[in-house]
Order: C-alpha cells, then sequence, then structure tokens
C-alpha cells in the first residue's frame, strides 16, 4: 500500500460519504450488492494474496534481474489490488477500504483461490505456480473488460497490459527452466505435479459467480477453461513437460476455507496494523 | 480568488519534472489527462502509468506543490483508469529526452500481448531491434522484461556491452 497518502479521488470521495454507513449492516447475501462486494474480492483477494507471496522473495532470488523481475511483478499485483479492494468497499458501503479490507479481515473473509497461498517453495515452484495462475488471470482480465459494469471493465483493462507481460515473462522462464537441464526440468515437473490439483478451482463457479455472469458483470468460471488448456498446453509441450492426468480440485478458497498456510502468510502481512492500527508513516 | 487560464495550468504542470525520470515532464508523459474547472473549483484529471507504481501518489504531490505555489488552493485531482495510459502518449520531444538520458524510448506497437509476443521473443532472441541509447547499435537483446521500474526492461548492448534500461510499451 502507498507509503504516501491518496489524493481526494472521486474514489476516495465516495468513500468519505459512505463511511457515515460505518456499522451499517453488511448486504444481504444473494442481494446484487453482496454477489458483486463477493465477486470483487475474490479477484483483490487473489492479487494481494498473490503479490505478497511473490514480495516475499525480495532479496532472496537466485540472480538480480529475476529478484528486481519478482518485486516488480508483486508491485503490479497489490496496485491491483487496491483498485479490486477499493471499489468492493465502495460498493459495500461501509466505508471499509482496500487497506481495512487486505488488514482487518482473517482467513475465512479472504475469497482468494487456494492457489496463489500456496508456499514459494524453490524458484521453480514459484515460478510454475506463476504461469498456471497468469495463463487463467490473463483471458479472465480480458474477458472481464466486456463487464456490463463499466468500473470493473475500467480496471480490467488497465490491469491486462501489466498482466500480458507477467504471462510472457513466466511462459518463457517455464520453458526455459522445463527444457532446461536435468535438475531443472526434474524440478518443473515437479512443481507442476504439486500445483496441479489447485488449478481446478479456477473453473469452478458456485451461485455467485453463476449470477454474476448472468447479470454479465464477470465471466462464468467455467468459461476460461478452453483458452487455459490451450496456452498451458503448448508451453508444457515447448518445455518438456508432462500434463498431469488427474482433474482432482481442491476447492474452498473463493468460499473462505482455506489451507493451513493462509494464517501464517496473514500473521506476517497483517502484523503491523494489528500491532499498531491505523498506523501512517 | 486565484483563477489561472486552463493553458496557463498546463503550461505550469508542463514544468514540473516526472519524480521517477526528471528529464521529462508529467505532461511530456501524457498522465494529465484533463484541466478544467468546477465551479471554483479547479479539477486536474490523472491517470497512472501503472497500477502499482509507487510514484503516483508523488506526482500527486508534486502537482499540488507547483499548483500552490501559483496560489491555486481550490484545486481536486481525480484519477481516471479509462482509456487506461499507453507509452504512445509520451510526447515526441520527450522520447529524445529519454534518449539522451539513457533510457531506449519506447518502440510504439510492441506492447506485450501474453502469447504471441513472448513467442516471437523467444525465437528471435528477444531482438526487437531496440537502439542502444549509448553506442547506437541495434544489436541489443533483452535481459528481463522488468527492469529498475515496472515501467523499464533490463536490456543489454551487444556491441558496447553497456547495460542499459528499455521503457517498454503498455
Amino acid at each position: 500500500m502507498p507509503s504516501l497518502s491518496d489524493v481526494m479521488t472521486p474514489d476516495a470521495a465516495a468513500l468519505a460519504a459512505a463511511s457515515k454507513g460505518e456499522g451499517r449492516a453488511p448486504p444481504a447475501a444473494g442481494s446484487a450488492e453482496h454477489d458483486l462486494f463477493t465477486g470483487l474480492t475474490r479477484l483483490g483477494d487473489t492479487t494481494l494474496i498473490l503479490g505478497h507471496r511473490v514480495s516475499e522473495w525480495c532479496g532472496h532470488a537466485p540472480i538480480l534481474e529475476e529478484d528486481i523481475a519478482l518485486a516488480n511483478m508483486a508491485l503490479d499485483l497489490i496496485g491491483q489490488t487496491q483498485l479490486w479492494l477499493g471499489l468492493a468497499g465502495e460498493v459495500e458501503g461501509r466505508g471499509r477500504d482496500a487497506d481495512a479490507l487486505a488488514f482487518r479481515r482473517d482467513a475465512w473473509d479472504f475469497h482468494n483461490l487456494l492457489l496463489v497461498e500456496r508456499p514459494n517453495g524453490d524458484f521453480g515452484l514459484t515460478l510454475m505456480r506463476q504461469f498456471l495462475f497468469d495463463a487463467w488471470h490473463l483471458p479472465m482480465l480480458k474477458a472481464l473488460e466486456e463487464s456490463s459494469d463499466a468500473r470493473i471493465a475500467a480496471i480490467a483493462r488497465k490491469a491486462g497490459k501489466e498482466v500480458a507481460y507477467h504471462l510472457e515473462r513466466s511462459a518463457d522462464l517455464v520453458i526455459r527452466l522445463g527444457d532446461g537441464t536435468e535438475e531443472s526440468h526434474r524440478r518443473m515437473q515437479g512443481a507442476l505435479d504439486a500445483l496441479w490439483g489447485y488449478t481446478g478451482e479456477m473453473f469452478l463457479g458456485d451461485a455467485v459467480d453463476q449470477r454474476l455472469a448472468e447479470a454479465g458483470v464477470m465471466p462464468a468460471s467455467e468459461s476460461l477453461r478452453a483458452v487455459w488448456n490451450q496456452t498451458v498446453d503448448a508451453v508444457l509441450a515447448e518445455a518438456t513437460l508432462s500434463r498431469p492426468a488427474s482433474s482432482f480440485a481442491h476447492k474452498g478458497g473463493k468460499q473462505g476455507r482455506h489451507s493451513e498456510h493462509m494464517g501464517h502468510l496473514l500473521t506476517t502481512m497483517q502484523w503491523l496494523q494489528r500491532a499498531y492500527p491505523d498506523a501512517k508513516w | 480568488m486565484v483563477r489561472p487560464a486552463v493553458e496557463q495550468v498546463w503550461s505550469w504542470l508542463g514544468e514540473v519534472p516526472d519524480p521517477e525520470i526528471p528529464v521529462i515532464s508529467l505532461t511530456d508523459l501524457g498522465i494529465i489527462r484533463d484541466v478544467a474547472y468546477e465551479g471554483e473549483t479547479l479539477v486536474v484529471t490523472v491517470t497512472p502509468t501503472y497500477s502499482g507504481c509507487p510514484a503516483t501518489s508523488v506526482i500527486n504531490l508534486e502537482i499540488e506543490k507547483r499548483l500552490a505555489e501559483e496560489g491555486v488552493t481550490d484545486l481536486r485531482l481525480k484519477r481516471q483508469l479509462s482509456p487506461p495510459w499507453t507509452t504512445d502518449w509520451i510526447a515526441p520531444a520527450a522520447r529524445n529526452a529519454l534518449k539522451a538520458y539513457g533510457i531506449a524510448p519506447p518502440i510504439d506497437g510492441t506492447a506485450a500481448d501474453g502469447v504471441l509476443a513472448g513467442r516471437i521473443a523467444r525465437l528471435t532472441g528477444a531482438n526487437t531491434a531496440v537502439e542502444c541509447p549509448r553506442c547506437g547499435s541495434t544489436q541489443t537483446e533483452m535481459v528481463s522484461r522488468f527492469g529498475s521500474t515496472p515501467c523499464k526492461a533490463a536490456y543489454r548492448c551487444r556491441d558496447c556491452l553497456e547495460p542499459f534500461d528499455y521503457f517498454k510499451c503498455i
């Protein structure tokens, strides 16, 4: 989050007005506002948690160029988070801004994909996680550019330009390491096998997703599977890696049921705001 | 009450350097989208370059500071996301300033598309004929799509062997 306070943007003005609604009841489950809030936190929590994970590499990557690239990607993802969660707070209308949503909720209120909370592991695992995610993230944003909600379309157009570079980079490195040395190939195949079971959740929609898709706000989860398969198959073939056969999918992240890793991640990420609420510098 | 002409405000903003790349101004960069009055309030519309760019809040402060120097106090900064910022909006003269500063200016129309551009880059060794800002050679290669800031890529010249930044296209 920014080290300097943001200016009075129309969004901030809307938030200030909405802050009168502090203490107001949250939008009722099943209402359009609740669906939109949930959908937006699914996007924003996913970019937030992945952004945090990637930022854990800062100062630890194998070479300087990769360290810089990882930090830059984390920055893009956190920037996108501010837009998604900022809008979520506005939609909710209870005076919570992006920071409040990021730092003052507990694990069960986070709706990110389980894939992005997986620990970094080695550099190969981090890259494979990034590639499997980017191959979904870019078509997701392309579909969101057509959203019936102009605010969502605007954020998607902005983020899509950034994510195109993420996908090019992660695909490139998966190919270079998969089709690299015996050691790098072994690690990349191991990473793919370990993460495969966490990819299915991206394409499994629930009632909220379905209602958002029917309203033209967000694409149906299943609709992204074909293009994801196409990207993943092409890159894995070039990388000489074998696509795992299993179709088993871990799920629950989008509904707030997380793995044990989530609490540990939040402990680190939220520590300052928990220990010193409203701290500023 | 100070109420300078809109053209005057544009020219003041043209004197505010980008905090990260001080050889070009905010208007050169193309991030000032509109200057207008809403009643007595001066509204300056700014678009971010990258959604996570840490310079964004510094840029907002610099705008406020510059206009306060001219006595403008009734000011509102408006964030506009759409249409998203593109490197195509960087002024022609600013591209030469970038080059003189050691940053290869963007080559319009070479933005990432996620798949095709990456594949071409792999097949060609990522040589998209980006000119070395030091020696002018086009024998250059990409080291990483991400450089010292999100808006730049890291390149290397194969003739003079110097590393340099390339202002990548979005």
